[in-house]
């Protein structure tokens, strides 16, 4: 019998498996990038047709503090956002039906580096999407703020990560059946967004509806969201939204490796 | 290479209790071929489940290339390679995508995984297909692809849990030669599961019988079959010949079994070396005046040891 050294084991941090992870993630859109252009037309269409709704709804802008288009647009990123990443644990699903998330699990990847690498992969056509809509919003009278926005999406990006974490969990409590994991993150997304104030302002609504949006921690998102936009930092709303987005990623990321570790697949 | 003390798992359903695996103790030597043989929901894959840290045990302690499970479960992670039931590849992928990808998990460099996945696509068949689609792939080309996937990190200890099932016997053999010849070349200590009699008779230099939780028994599959069955010769004859062949079986070998048949009555003794028992039993049987109407001299399989140590089938719960 040879005589058998293992090898020695190569070291790894979470840094780099957040990496491995995203890419590995980010393959299925490189190798079908057609996938990613029709991901491209969903907030176009929002922007087009809901827009000028709006508009002409407010009497071209009093109620939205100005342009109505600087006061919807950040409300589209974020709701594209939302999409993406609660969607996180639908891919995922499909992968423990198979068998590679098993698979993934019997290697050394860290637990928070597969939830962060696969919402970071649903961020990522964010950031192009994001562009696009913002550069074709331009010509309509919408003011850049290049800095302003960029913080944005960093606030949206932590708050992404917590979403996609959920429903990261959502996905292995609803792994035995795929229907629950669509009625449950459907439950819950479009009240989330419309108890937001992200499609339509809430200072028209009735008095219920602004007290539960203060639970609602989108809210603040959707909120911090707006004052950069705007071209504004000395707001302490971007705190507000900064502090909603760190909760949800910690909670998220808690939830997330414990049923991770619970999983008895 | 594995070492465990007591290991068990027990899960709760609604407001049952199982006992899946019910304290178990094994040592794995390196470089051995282990089988886990038993029947569907003995424990077999719970067990495995537990020494690859993918399922922490509910008592006991494991050990697996030198490293608690429990205390640093990614550090036995990273020296084991693990084949389960499902699909391992992701459906979506290319092949060599998904072999990149895993070397990276096991933090090698781009360049080792890519010389380690070439090997592999030559050793495995799979070169003409690295850019394939996994969900294009037959079933035998995925359970390849699994292999290299297990193996890219070149692990010491190989855990395979089924390997074979549902595959055709073409398709299973083409799949021993592969780790077999896989074996010799990256010396590893393998650890299977199988519910498969013959492929655990056939490949594994030592088979563990799992039954109920429990490990019943543990040896090379030649002993158990020696110890706990033995050749078996086994004659059919007339009904009113019974009695007397009855009694001269009796003195020519042991655990004497009767049971009917189509041309009156099989009987059967464990006897060493049957084949070669044969004639002489059928003379002196002839010269009791018993008239044999057929005759059989038969190996044991690990079927009948399963029998002996359980009183059951294991072929009964095949599906």
């Amino acid at each position: 019998m040879a005589v058998l050294t293992l090898p020695a084991p190569a070291r790894t941090n979470v840094v780099t498996d957040v990496g491995h992870v995203w890419w590995r993630e980010t393959l299925t859109i490189l190798r079908d990038p057609f996938s990613l252009i029709f991901s491209l037309l969903q907030p176009l269409v929002f922007l087009g047709l809901f827009g000028p709704l709006l508009s002409g709804l407010a009497g071209n802008g009093e109620l939205f503090g100005g342009s109505s288009l600087q006061w919807f647009l950040p409300g589209v990123v974020v709701m594209i956002t939302m999409f993406g990443t609660s969607m996180t644990g639908s891919t995922l699903q499909f992968e423990i039906m198979t068998g590679a998330f098993e698979r993934i699990l019997a290697t050394p990847l860290s637990r928070s580096a597969l939830m962060i690498g696969r919402a970071l992969k649903e961020l990522t056509p964010l950031v192009v999407q994001a562009a696009i809509i913002t550069l074709v919003a331009i010509p309509f009278g919408f003011v850049l703020y290049p800095l302003h926005v960029l913080v944005g999406l960093l606030i949206l990006g932590v708050f992404g990560v917590g979403v996609g974490a959920l429903s990261y969990a959502l996905a292995i409590a609803a792994r035995k059946s795929e229907w629950i994991f669509w009625a449950v993150q459907q439950a819950l997304l479009f009240p989330l967004l419309i108890l937001s104030g992200m499609m339509l302002p809430l200072e028209t609504g009735p008095g219920w509806m602004q007290v539960v949006s203060k639970f609602n921690p989108l809210t603040y998102i959707v909120d911090a969201e707006r004052v950069l936009f705007a071209g504004s930092f000395g707001d302490v709303t971007i705190l507000r939204g900064l502090v909603a987005a760190l909760v949800t990623a910690a909670i998220g990321l808690w939830v997330g490796i414990r049923s991770i570790r619970r999983a008895t697949l | 290479m594995i070492h465990t003390e007591s290991l068990a798992r027990t899960f709760t359903v609604g407001k049952e209790r199982i006992e899946a695996v019910r304290g178990i103790d094994l040592d794995v030597a390196e470089g051995e071929l282990v089988a886990f043989l038993g029947p569907n929901g003995a424990g077999k894959s719970t067990t495995l489940r537990m020494l690859t840290s993918l399922l922490p045990p509910t008592s006991g302690s494991a050990s697996v290339a030198g490293i608690d499970v429990l205390a640093r479960p990614a550090e036995v992670r990273r020296r084991i390679g693990y084949i389960g039931q499902k699909d391992g590849a992701g459906h979506n992928y290319r092949v060599w995508d998904e072999l990149l990808m895993q070397g990276r998990f096991y933090g090698m460099s781009k360049a080792d995984a890519a010389e380690s996945g070439e090997e592999l696509l030559r050793t495995l068949d799979l070169d003409a297909l690295r850019m394939r689609k996994v969900s294009s792939l037959s079933g035998g080309q995925k359970r390849r692809l699994d292999i290299a996937l297990g193996l890219i990190h070149a692990p010491g200890l190989l855990f395979l849990d089924e390997p074979s099932t549902g595959m055709d016997p073409q398709n299973r053999a083409n799949l021993w030669e592969h780790i077999m010849r896989i074996r010799e070349q990256r010396v590893t200590t393998i650890v299977l599961t199988t519910h498969y009699l013959d492929e655990a008779d056939a490949m594994a230099e030592r088979v563990v019988i799992i039954d109920h939780g429990t490990i019943i028994a543990d040896d090379t599959a030649e002993t158990l079959k020696a110890k706990q069955a033995g050749d078996r010769l086994t004659v059919v004859v007339r009904p009113a010949d019974a009695a007397a062949a009855r009694t001269l079986l009796g003195t020519e070998g042991s655990e004497l079994s009767e049971r009917p048949d189509d041309d009156g009555t099989a009987l059967s003794i464990r006897v060493d070396a049957a084949s070669h028992a044969m004639p002489g039993v059928l003379a002196r049987l002839r010269d009791a005046g018993v008239d044999v109407v057929a005759a059989a001299a038969r190996r044991p399989t690990l079927d009948d040891v399963f029998l002996n140590l359980t009183g059951r089938s294991l072929r009964e719960g095949e599906s």
